[in-house]
């Protein structure tokens, strides 16, 4: 036991110092671009670049080996005014709760200034690691260089987090709908934007809730 | 019109026909080849719209979205056990696969790990819905060529690996049986001996179909040197599993870095590659995964070790903040979920990053300059699957 916990500790801690070495490398490459990284040892590695150096991260992950593309997508970090849970008393469209006061916004790894962050993963066959990559988009203009020069699969990618999300990305060359109709209003992972099945009719789990597997009522039989 | 009775005038007529047509100063048409969302070839609703010169390819540009179901949206407001049934439904041929990426990613969050026996069995299971998933593949994509009996031999000795299955999880399709933290249930009495039985019906199944499918001739001609991919491209569009190594990628997730939680490590095996980056090429592959994937649930059968099947975990799981991508190599390709956590019930974001959707995503370069009958063959050995695509 005590040999084998020893021995996955040197490997973490050896990880840990290949993404090290990731990250300064890619510090002289950017310079000011990135902002701001999170490592967990022996797992991942998460890089916060400024918005102006998106197109200088693709071209600099690429020159250091990480040419496989793995998506590109957002996260809206506004906390959602709709019910969290399944039995959310703020759905209630009969008899809803006064509002609540809003959740300060909170973000996640590497930081974040800005309610929308793009998000990027790339990946090195060589290396057999990867990086996410993250990129802070101000309130009053949703745009970002596109990757799929670089990258030609991020153009599917890129679309997609267009319509779902209201980003535009500056010189994309075929920037229409991959999913949702030509004409549909609105961008649907926003945050702000609500499920409408569940507005219209709550959870029906509300009803009838089973018991979970290993829950309280089985305890109950076993203890009788 | 004048009546010809003559034979011989009449061949004489008709060759002046075809001369005149030979000598004619062709100018074709563009024309605009719509296919799908309901064709054979498409595994679901996908539609291309080809625009074709001749018997060309000269643009084809897929159109998803007819079976978007917003499982991200979904997500948002679902707990992780019933996240847990809903994606079941992203690549309904190997369901099982689908599940464990996503499990794995809520136990990194949670720091729980699976006890040694659920391990196992996972890891089993993973690789009967590869073994489900791709068989169905070889079957079908004899079919498509034309070859009716392949399909015959598919559908029936994938029944044994899916019977398998379901008598494992109780559901031959969907089985919603990983847990956090492990698994719902232990394996059924008897389960060990006839996967045996089941593995090396189906390792007779891999023989029989490298020598109907693989080995035919007509098969050879219509895949060989069609829908080349090289490495290089394939790589920039994220084409992951074995088109990627069809192209002569030496990369599998199992064995580069396999998340923990599985024991691919515990297994003697090999991942297959080919130069060639053809439709012949990833045909050759999956097949030969096929294989492997039966060989694995062998050796690990044997291995099993006893213990519980579930970890120590709170009954109402609620997900630390944090965030984790986690990705293993399904049998349609890189599969991955990144999970947002923010303390709750239910995730704040799932980023669900299907196979399916950047494999197709190089059908417009593929397809360029291929003929209409190497479509078929460029579409069914990408291998998709709608539900992969659209999510």
């Amino acid at each position: 036991m005590s040999s084998a916990e020893t021995e996955t500790a040197e490997i973490e801690v050896a990880a840990d110092e290949v993404r090290e070495a990731v990250l300064a490398e890619l510090k002289a490459r950017l310079g000011d671009g990135v902002v701001d990284s999170h490592i967990r040892a022996g797992d991942d590695l998460w890089v916060r670049v400024h918005r102006d150096h998106w197109l200088d991260t693709a071209q600099a992950a690429r020159a250091m080996g990480y040419r496989f593309f793995d998506f590109i997508s957002a996260i809206d970090w506004l906390p959602s005014p709709f019910g969290r849970d399944m039995d959310a008393q703020e759905d209630l469209v009969v008899d809803p709760p006064a509002p609540k006061e809003p959740v300060p916004m909170t973000t996640g790894y590497a930081g974040g200034d800005t309610r929308f962050q793009v998000l990027a993963r790339l990946y090195s066959v060589t290396h057999g690691m990867g990086i996410t990559f993250k990129a802070d988009l101000p309130d009053d203009d949703l745009s970002i260089a596109t990757w799929s020069a670089v990258f030609a699969g991020a153009n599917w990618h890129e679309r997609e987090a267009r319509e779902m999300f209201g980003i535009t990305f500056v010189g994309h060359p075929n920037p229409i709908n991959m999913y949702l109709p030509t004409d549909f209003v609105g961008h649907p992972l926003r945050k702000d934007f609500p499920l409408l099945s569940r507005r219209v009719r709550p959870w029906p789990g509300i009803v009838d809730v089973e018991p979970l597997p290993g829950g309280a009522a089985e305890e109950e039989e076993e203890e009788s | 019109m004048t009546a010809v009775s003559d034979p011989q005038s009449v061949s004489a007529l008709a060759a002046e026909a075809t001369d005149n047509r030979v000598n004619l100063d062709f100018e074709t048409e563009g024309m605009t080849l719509n296919m799908g969302p309901q064709h054979p070839a498409t595994h679901g609703t996908l539609r291309i719209i080809a625009k074709l010169d001749g018997e060309q390819v000269i643009s084809a540009e897929p159109v998803c979205g007819y079976m978007h179901r917003g499982y991200e949206k979904l997500t948002e407001v679902r707990t992780y056990p019933q996240i847990n049934a809903l994606i079941n439904r992203i690549d309904w041929l190997g369901s099982f696969a689908n599940e464990v990426p996503f499990i794995l990613a809520a136990e990194k969050l949670m720091g729980v790990e699976a006890p040694p026996r659920a391990q196992w069995i996972r890891t089993i299971l993973f690789e009967m819905s590869r073994i489900a998933n791709i068989s169905l593949f070889l079957g079908d994509f004899g079919l498509q060529l034309g070859g009716m009996t392949a399909g015959f031999y598919a559908f029936r000795d994938r029944e044994w690996v899916l019977n398998q299955i379901e008598s494992a999880t109780g559901g031959r399709f969907h089985p919603n049986f990983d847990r956090i933290g492990g698994l719902k249930d232990d394996l059924p009495k008897g389960w060990i001996e006839s996967s045996h039985l089941a593995m090396a019906r189906l390792l007779a199944f891999c023989d029989e179909m490298e020598d109907l499918l693989i080995g035919n001739e007509i098969f050879q001609a219509r895949t060989r040197g069609i829908g080349v991919i090289p490495a290089e491209v394939g790589l920039s569009y994220g084409l992951s599993g074995a088109n990627l190594r069809a192209s002569g990628v030496d990369w599998d997730l199992r064995r580069d870095s396999c998340p923990p939680g599985l024991v691919y490590d515990k297994a003697d095996w090999k991942v297959w590659t080919h130069p060639d980056g053809d439709c012949f090429a990833r045909t050759w592959v999956r097949l030969q995964e096929t294989r492997e994937a039966a060989k694995i649930v062998t050796q690990l059968l044997d291995t099993i070790p006893s213990g519980p099947v579930m970890a120590k975990v709170p009954r109402i799981i609620k997900v630390p903040e944090g965030e984790a991508y986690v990705a293993t190599e399904n049998p349609l390709g890189e599969m991955g979920y990144y999970v947002v956590s923010k303390g709750d019930l239910v995730p704040f974001r799932v980023k669900i990053r299907s196979a399916s959707f950047n494999n197709i995503s190089i059908v417009p370069w593929v397809a360029r300059g291929a003929y209409v009958p190497d479509l078929i063959s460029i579409l069914g050995s990408l291998y998709f699957i709608l539900g992969d695509i659209d999510r």
